[in-house]
């Protein structure tokens, strides 16, 4: 009898033992975004099923980049999983500072994410991130006001139509913007934006030999299009608007058009923060006539250091969060209009999310975007707006500044043209591709 | 022969003051008026957020979501400690200079501040990969010891500034009455330095509980202070503009409350020997 006891004591202490030892505590890096912070308020649902804790250190975009490329540089190992998006991906897979997702588990369905995103954060076939969301960019309009203008928007229309109707709503005397769009400096903002309409315009970042091709005739006739167009029917000062002061005019119905992320679509639709909610309308983002959209194709994704000492908790928790389950769990908790888009097919054949109004737009603009053939000529890089290579960054942020400059009125398109065309040259010798 | 300063002269400098006051003080107060707005009205024009409804839901949302006082403490002992240490190292570094001086002394004194020069992100990589050497990134010693240095330098050049002001024949005299180093520094020199000492540890308090570029860079879950609580809340994409200012609210309170009570000892410290 006491040595059954003692039996049983030792193997309860020997699971308790086990049971502490597996609970891990994971650090987690992050985004400051509406899903983001969604996920870490359910964190206790992936406590309950595992026992491993989770940390947040939620950053702002620009700050988490050089935080997290700070560390993972230095194998600092501060973080376990990192959120991370499409150009960081290829390029850390590529150096080995990732750990590949090649053993994820079965119920967790590799097949089912988006093969666009799946592409995109995978290098040489293997995938080194999870998509938490994705998101192209589409065009959201004010149906009153289009129906206003006398106009019918395309499901897929070309820029000339959008110039045609941006002057047709534009009302100075309300206060009413035909259109408007990012001209703030910085690769991630205006520049993002003008580098995904050059590509429908026939323009490319670099020819096949790494040479700037600012001194095309495509990139003259993107920028002077944007600026002409802008200045028609934009809003005053739109050379330093970005994403957030651009969602603010729509939201209080001073922009007859939009282009703009996918996610934006939630926010405009919101009645609690959108004067606007029940009358906006999407569409793919426009085209020339060259084949090519001008939408891009991002997503925040969930990825491991190399070298973390929780590889399996982290494993763990990626499949946690951009699971199926998880976004059962939001829709049941949040509605279905809040669960993270873009990331998985299954979701788009839920008929439950069918009923979003922004739902099909925004799949149909994801699968429009192919990062491996964004421009019209061949090009050597992959990435839609942008090129993923370690240099683009900080090439495309000083580019953008010059561009931002123009959009002002402080030098023309052609010396802005111009001053990216030296900047980028220089840049790409100095870095051995020239 | 001091100026008569006239009734109407008077009024105008008191006017021109509160202006400046005001224009200097505006940014803090549209925070707090942005904070007890919801995220809708906190991009509204700014005479419609002025009319729009007051609410408290910002401060709600950021307590609910972050833990405040673990940043909070990481703050107050970051700062402190930081001060509290730099002092330590600065004042024989300043008495030194300021009683003992060699020919170099004035060459270090300018290459202590030249080293404020250096951008810091000129030497993250350094720090960093020393930090993770020794095993304290993300720890609040590693902190401590890091806003000490980049704040050395103000500190002793205060001290020094202050000390200058001594008659060094007081210490003399302590000498000749038989004090030796160690008294002379605790029971001479610091009492009468007292006031200059308060001064710069509250400058450096406030330095030390602003620094963001550090506390950003070494620090992930556990050592974070209220630099790293207000960052969490900035965003490109989404409104986040209410919550932010709710955030940075919480975050400035604390140090505001000591630069009020303190208000005295900091102008008469900063203005000290301004007028010589």
């Amino acid at each position: 009898m006491r040595f059954n006891k003692l039996i049983g004591l030792a193997a309860t202490a020997s699971v308790m033992m086990s049971g502490v030892a597996y609970a891990e505590s994971l650090t987690i890096a992050t985004v400051n975004n509406g899903d983001m912070i969604r996920m870490q308020g359910l964190t206790d649902d992936f406590t309950a099923k595992t026992g491993h804790t989770v940390e947040w250190v939620t950053l702002e975009e620009n700050v988490l980049r050089q935080r997290v490329t700070t560390d993972i540089t230095t194998k600092g190992g501060a973080f376990d999983i990192m959120t991370i998006g499409m150009y960081e991906t290829p390029i850390w897979g590529k150096n080995g500072w990732l750990v590949p997702l090649n053993d994820l588990s079965a119920e967790y369905n590799v097949g089912d994410i988006l093969p666009a995103m799946s592409g995109g954060l995978s290098y040489d076939g293997t995938l080194f991130a999870a998509p938490f969301y994705g998101e192209s960019s589409m065009i959201m309009y004010r149906t009153d006001l289009m129906e206003k203008a006398g106009l019918t928007m395309p499901d897929a229309p070309s820029w000339s139509f959008i110039a045609k109707a941006a002057r047709e709503m534009t009302d100075r005397d309300n206060d009413i913007n035909g259109i408007c769009l990012r001209g703030k400096a910085g690769w991630g903002e205006g520049g993002a934006f003008i580098t995904a309409m050059s590509n429908s315009f026939g323009a490319r970042w670099f020819d096949e030999n790494w040479n700037a091709q600012f001194d095309t005739r495509e990139w003259s006739d993107t920028l002077n299009f944007f600026v002409n167009m802008m200045n028609d029917s934009g809003p005053s000062g739109f050379a330093t608007n970005g994403f957030n002061e651009n969602l603010s005019l729509f939201q209080q119905g001073k922009c007859g058009m939009w282009i703009d992320a996918t996610v934006a679509a939630s926010f405009v639709t919101n009645p609690k923060d959108s004067t606007v909610a029940d009358k906006v309308g999407f569409a793919l983002a426009p085209d020339n006539g060259m084949g090519v959209r001008s939408n891009w194709l991002w997503a925040w994704a969930l990825a491991i250091p190399a070298g973390t000492q929780k590889e399996a908790a982290a494993k763990e928790f990626i499949e946690w969060a951009t699971s199926n389950s998880y976004i059962e769990l939001v829709a049941s908790k949040e509605g279905w209009a809040n669960v993270p888009p873009g990331a998985r097919t299954s979701l788009y054949e839920n008929a439950n999310y069918k009923d979003i109004p922004f739902a099909k737009m925004t799949l149909d603009s994801i699968l429009s975007a192919d990062p491996n053939n964004s421009t019209v000529d061949p090009s050597p890089y992959v990435g839609i707006q942008f090129a993923a290579i370690p240099e683009f960054a900080g090439i495309a942020t000083e580019v953008s500044q010059e561009f931002s400059a123009a959009y002002a009125g402080q030098q023309t398109v052609a010396e802005a043209l111009a001053k990216a065309q030296a900047i980028t040259n220089d840049a790409m010798e100095a870095a051995g591709y020239r | 022969m001091a100026r008569a300063v006239t009734p109407r002269r008077k009024a105008i400098n008191t006017i021109i003051a509160w202006l400046v006051g005001l224009l200097i003080f505006f940014p803090i107060l549209w925070i707090v008026v942005l904070s007890l707005k919801t995220e809708g009205d906190a991009i509204k024009t700014p005479l419609e957020v002025l009319t729009s409804v007051w609410t408290l839901e910002s401060y709600a949302v950021v307590q609910d979501r972050s833990d405040y006082f673990k940043h909070f403490s990481n703050s107050v002992i970051i700062a402190l400690g930081s001060t509290l240490l730099g002092i330590v190292v600065a004042v024989p570094a300043a008495w030194s200079m300021a009683f003992v001086p060699s020919r170099r002394t004035r060459g270090i004194l300018m290459w202590m501040l030249s080293t404020k020069m250096l951008p810091a992100v000129g030497v993250l990589y350094p720090i960093y990969l020393l930090f993770i050497e020794l095993g304290i990134l993300d720890s609040r010693i590693g902190l401590v010891v890091v806003l000490m240095l980049i704040n050395l330098p103000i500190i002793v050049w205060m001290l020094y500034t202050y000390f200058k002001e001594i008659p060094g024949e007081i210490l003399e005299a302590a000498r000749m009455d038989g004090a030796n180093l160690k008294a002379e520094l605790i029971y001479v020199l610091t009492p009468m330095a007292i006031p200059g000492i308060a001064s710069t540890i509250l400058l450096n308090v406030i330095l030390a509980w602003n620094e963001a570029f550090w506390t950003l860079n070494l620090t992930a879950a556990k050592a974070a202070p209220l630099t790293a609580f207000i960052a969490s809340y900035s965003s490109p994409e989404g409104l986040f503009y209410a919550k932010l200012s709710a955030a940075s609210v919480m975050a400035i309170t604390p140090i505001l409350i000591m630069g009020w009570f303190s208000q005295k000892q900091l102008v008469r410290g900063l203005t000290f020997g301004a007028v010589k």
